[in-house]
Formats: C-alpha cells, structure tokens, sequence
C-alpha cells in the first residue's frame, strides 16, 4: 500500500503537490476568517504564503516562491504581528453580531461571483491574450535571468517609479512617527526639541498572551516600565 | 545552469532513495555536530577562561551534552497557565525546522557517483539557493517572537521584541553583502557560487569572494550573521542581568532543548553558509590520496575555523547596549554595504567607473562623516527622541544622558 502510493507520488508528482499545497492553502485561509486570535490568523496567514509558495515553485516560478516567503512570510506578517503585539489589539472580539445590515447573505454572494469569475478566466483565453502554461518558455536560459532581463530592460520605469515610491513612503512613515514637542528655551533663546511628555515615564503598553475571558477587564494590559 | 544532474534524467526510485539517504545523512550529521559544538564551546570557554570545564561524562567531557540533552528529556514539561498554548508549543519547531534548512542548501563536497547516478554532496540546489538563505531566516523570526508573545510572560515577551526588532534590522544588512556576492557570481545557486570561486590568482592567492569583493562584505557578513544568530557580543535576546533568561524563559524540558539545539544548529549553518559564500566552500589544494575526500576536509577545517571564531568572540567581547547594537545596523553597516553593492556594481562595467567611484565615495564620505560630527557638536543638546526608540529604549542611561543634554 505504502510503496504504491509513493510510486504514484513519483509517477504524478505535480497532481500530489498540487493537492498537498492546495489543502495548505485553503485550510489557512479558513484559519485567518475562524480564528478568534488576531495572533493565530496571522500565523494562518504564514500557512497560506507557504501554500502558495509552494505553488509557485511546482509551477517553475521559484523565484516568486522566494519572494513570497520573503517579503509576506517574512517581513509583512511580521509587521502585522509587531503591531498585535505592541499595540495590544489581541483582544477577543465579537463576530456574533453583525456590523452591517445583511452582512453574511451579501459576502456569500460576492464570494461565488469572486468564484466563478476566477472559474471563467481559467477556461478561456480573455486575460492575457495567451492561455496559461506551466514551465519557463525556453530551456536555454533561467527563470531568474529571464525575469531581472525584463525588470531592467522592459520594465524599467515602472521598477524604478515603484521604488522611488517606496522611499517616499518610507520617509512619509518616519517622518509621522517622529512625535516631538518643540519648547521655547528662554535662557539660550533656542528651540530645543524634548520629547513629549509621558504619564508613565517612558512607559509602553505591551499586552501578552494573557488575555483574561472577561475582555471587559482592563487590568489584562500591563504598563510595563522601560 | 543550476541544475542539479540528479534529476536531469528519469527519476526514479533510486533518485527518491538518494534524496532521502542525503537528507537523512545530513540532519544526523548536524545533530552529531550540534552535540560535539556545544562540548567544545563550553571546553574552549573554560580554557580562556583558566577553569577545566566538563569533565566528568566520557573522555574530556565528550559526552556531557549527551548527558544533559537525556536530562532535559526527563524533566518535567511546564505550560505557564496564562500562555497561549498552540503558539507555545508551535514555537520552538518554527525555530528548529530554518536552522536545519538553511544547511541543507550548503555545499560540503564535489560530485560523487552513486549507483550510477551523479550526486551532488548537497541535499538540494535551488536555482534559487542563496534567496532561500534569506527566506528561512526570515522564517526563523517567527519562532522567537511566538515563544515571547506566548509564554505570557513579561520577561520573556521583552526578549523576544528586542530579538525580532534586531534579527529583522540586520537582514538588511545581511542581504545587501549576499548581493555582492551574487553580482559577481552571475548566479543564485550555491553550487555555482562555489564553482565560481575555484582556480587562484597568480597561482597564489585562492580566488575566493573574500579577496574578489574586497573584505569589506565579508566582515559585514560576519556580523550581521552574528547578531541574526543572537549570539555574543549581540545576544541582548537573552541578557540575564535585565530579562532572566530571555524569550525562553517560560519553557523547559524538551521544548528548552529544541530552542537550545536551533540556537547550536543556527551557528553551524550559518558558519558553513559564510564558508560557502566567502571561503569557496569545499576548494581547496588536493594532498593526495582519494579526490573526493578533500574537498569535505577542508570545508570541515573552514567550517571549524568559524566555529572556533564564535566561540573566542563569545569569550573575549562585552556585551553590546541595545542603541548601539541599533545604531551599529542602520547607520553604519547599511550605509557601508550599499556603497560597497554600488562599487562591486561599478567594478563589473569598468575598472575606470569603479576606481573613479571608489575615489567619489570615499571624499563623499569623509565629508559627510565631518558635517555628522560638526552637527553632533553644534547640537548635542538637542535630542530628538521617536517613538520608535522610545518602544526600543531600555537603558537608563542614555535617557538621562539626553536630560543632561538638554540644561
């Protein structure tokens, strides 16, 4: 039993990958929307990357494989997770009550039109002119050549437009996060710049794991001292 | 091109085979090598130190690790009440499993030919190889940040924020030298990266990357590989003195070890990804005797050099304070080693442009370093804390340092 079924792993790899990464896949998307842990759908999310990586990779693509684990995996959910972490938004919430009116009928709906236009482009041709293939175009030379080939050559302004929006943002970011009063210095009649003020000194809210059942209870954020 | 001759032909049950025996070899190997690194840490650390260190469990200590590894196996398996237990137990796998792949794309020999096949003395070459160095040690933050988060625990949670903030900060670093690495290699995948590093010049000096790229990537590698694998004078992750034991604080028995084997694990591999990277992996003169065992001997040598390395740093360096460990990643070794990326840049289209530019950089720097000091001088009384250091600051001293500053 056990050697037929490797022998048919060997015989049809891609179909025992595809199945494997798609089951991967779905079941941390279902893990981000059940979870009632923000923590938890983050790392459901982690899972879901890796499917998709995985994905990639059967598809010969593994340099998008690489770049997805590294830029979401590694760098986006982390982010996400500082955030839940520092910020303390880890508390339970309630998923009980609706926020809008005909909430669940209205995402039902918009999930089979997302289902079946996704069914429809798979079928035919209309998306990009070409139907979908799997594999590099040619075997004289690498998926990574061929894509730094295009990023450099045909692409170039868009790859360097994006870039040089990524600085802008990231000065725009530190430049928001930099919280400093500017106090008028009487004696040597110069701006100096002080931190501003704190209640707790240098105190930062960090919540942990311990998140008591009562979520009404305050006393589970802990000020912790610097 | 990057491509693995096993899996040229039909795969068969003897490639599975294959592929299963190397993956087999090589994580009994590095748990061996995690047992003898730990006995051998612990036995250099007492000789610089003038004590005799383990010495009682087999010839010289050998087996102490041993030992100790069966007594944390028996030890009573603790769940703190208020963790969330999924991520607790979740965490130390995700710290383990990167530690091991990360090895697994390293390069430890030459070909040998098995069965008739043709194998590689690697367990997988990626075309995308050296992009998985980085992919897995960005996995690797996860396991560090989960087990503070959910020990639900202070201590612990600081820990394990001060680890993630420094592990991600000096990825940047550490991607920015495997970059130059890769320009001049022409290719991501470990196998070609040490092939391009065969063959000397003048017949003297080996063509390794070390001498190719100028040192400076190197030593930058060094020490953003240092402070990624939270290890002394950059190991603030577990400073006793101000976190009890860091972001494994709440943990014990098993799950202790399994953190204790990835942090073991983590220094080999990553001294064999700097051999592979810098030193030319397995090249080496051939001495004499079978072909295919020199190259594995002195990539065991290079490796062990580095080792040793860590372990002398460990023994002889302070520790770090945590504005300066910051200070070190994003104000010095990025700045040097996206200067350096350009140069190596530079160097490849001509020789002329990357002189020139070598000549650009260093006036730009030296002024640029003068108007920093000048400005430090003019203004060091005004200090402009962000909330970013705020959340980060966790020593007295430099905050009251800053209230000096300002009367």
């Amino acid at each position: 039993m056990e050697t037929s079924l490797i022998l048919a792993a060997i015989a049809k790899p891609d179909l025992i990958t595809f199945i494997a990464a798609a089951a991967i896949v779905l079941a941390g998307a279902f893990g981000v929307v059940a979870s009632k842990n923000p923590v938890h759908s983050a790392l459901s999310l982690v899972m879901t990357m890796f499917g998709i990586a995985i994905l990639f990779i059967e598809e010969n693509a593994q340099f998008l494989a690489a770049v997805q684990i590294i830029v979401y995996a590694g760098a986006v959910v982390v982010l996400f997770l500082f955030v839940i972490m520092l910020l303390g938004v880890d508390r339970r919430e309630i998923f009980s009550r609706e926020k809008l009116r005909g909430q669940l009928p209205m995402g039902i709906v918009a999930g089979v039109i997302a289902l079946g236009e996704v069914l429809l482009l798979a079928k035919t041709t209309w998306a990009t002119g070409a139907k979908a293939s799997t594999g590099p175009v040619g075997n004289s030379v690498d998926n990574v050549t061929r894509i730094a080939r295009a990023v450099f050559s045909t692409y170039l302004l868009p790859f360097e437009a994006t870039a040089v929006l990524l600085v802008i943002a990231v000065l725009a970011a530190v430049y928001l996060a930099r919280r400093v009063v500017v106090e008028h210095n009487e004696e040597e009649e110069i701006a100096v710049a002080i931190p501003e003020p704190d209640d707790s000194d240098f105190g930062v809210s960090i919540s942990t794991a311990d998140y008591s059942e009562d979520f009404e209870n305050e006393s589970d954020e802990e000020v912790i001292d610097l | 091109m990057g491509q693995d001759p096993l899996f040229l032909g039909h795969i068969s049950l003897g490639v599975v085979l294959i592929v299963v025996v190397k993956v087999l070899v090589a994580f009994v190997a590095l748990l061996v090598s995690v047992l003898l690194m730990i006995w051998f840490e612990r036995k250099i650390i007492s000789d610089m130190q003038n004590r005799i260190g383990p010495n009682r469990a087999g010839p010289y200590g050998i087996l102490q690790t041993l030992a100790d590894g069966i007594k944390l196996f028996f030890k009573e398996d603790l769940i703190p009440e208020k963790s969330d237990r999924f991520a607790f137990k979740l965490a130390p796998y995700l710290t383990v499993i990167p530690a091991f792949l990360i090895f697994t794309i390293v390069p430890i020999g030459g070909t040998v030919h098995i069965f008739g096949h043709v194998a590689q003395l690697q367990v997988a070459d990626p075309p995308i190889g050296i992009l998985f160095l980085l992919a897995m040690s960005s996995v690797a933050v996860y396991g560090t940040m989960l087990a503070g988060w959910s020990s639900g625990s202070k201590y612990p949670l600081l820990g394990s924020v001060r680890a993630s903030a420094q592990m991600v900060s000096y990825e940047a670093a550490m991607g920015l030298s495997v970059a130059a690495v890769v320009l001049i290699t022409g290719s991501l995948g470990t196998r070609d990266i040490v092939n391009s590093q065969m063959g000397s010049f003048f017949g003297i000096f080996p063509k390794w990357n070390i001498i190719r790229l100028g040192i400076v990537p190197f030593v930058i590698f060094v020490i953003a590989i240092t402070a990624e694998l939270n290890r002394p004078p950059f190991d603030l992750t577990e400073a006793e003195q101000e976190l009890v034991g860091g972001f494994h604080t709440e943990y014990s028995s098993i799950r202790f070890a399994l953190f204790f084997l990835a942090e073991f694990m983590n220094t080999i591999s990553m001294s064999a990804v700097i051999v592979t990277l810098f030193l030319g992996g397995p090249d080496g003169p051939n001495l004499g005797g079978p072909a295919w065992i020199w190259p594995i001997l002195w990539f065991l040598i290079k490796t062990g050099a580095f080792l040793f390395f860590y372990v002398w740093v460990r023994a002889a360096l302070p520790r770090l304070r945590y504005d300066q460990l910051m200070d070190l990643g994003w104000k010095i070794l990025i700045p040097i080693s996206l200067a350096w990326l350009l140069l190596v840049g530079a160097m490849q289209v001509s020789k002329v442009y990357g002189f020139v530019l070598f000549v650009v950089f260093l006036i730009g720097g030296s002024v640029l370093y003068r108007a920093v000091s000048i400005g430090r001088d003019n203004d060091s009384d005004v200090e402009t804390i962000t909330t970013f250091t705020r959340i980060k600051f966790n020593d007295e001293t430099s905050i009251e340092g800053s209230n000096e500053g300002d009367n």
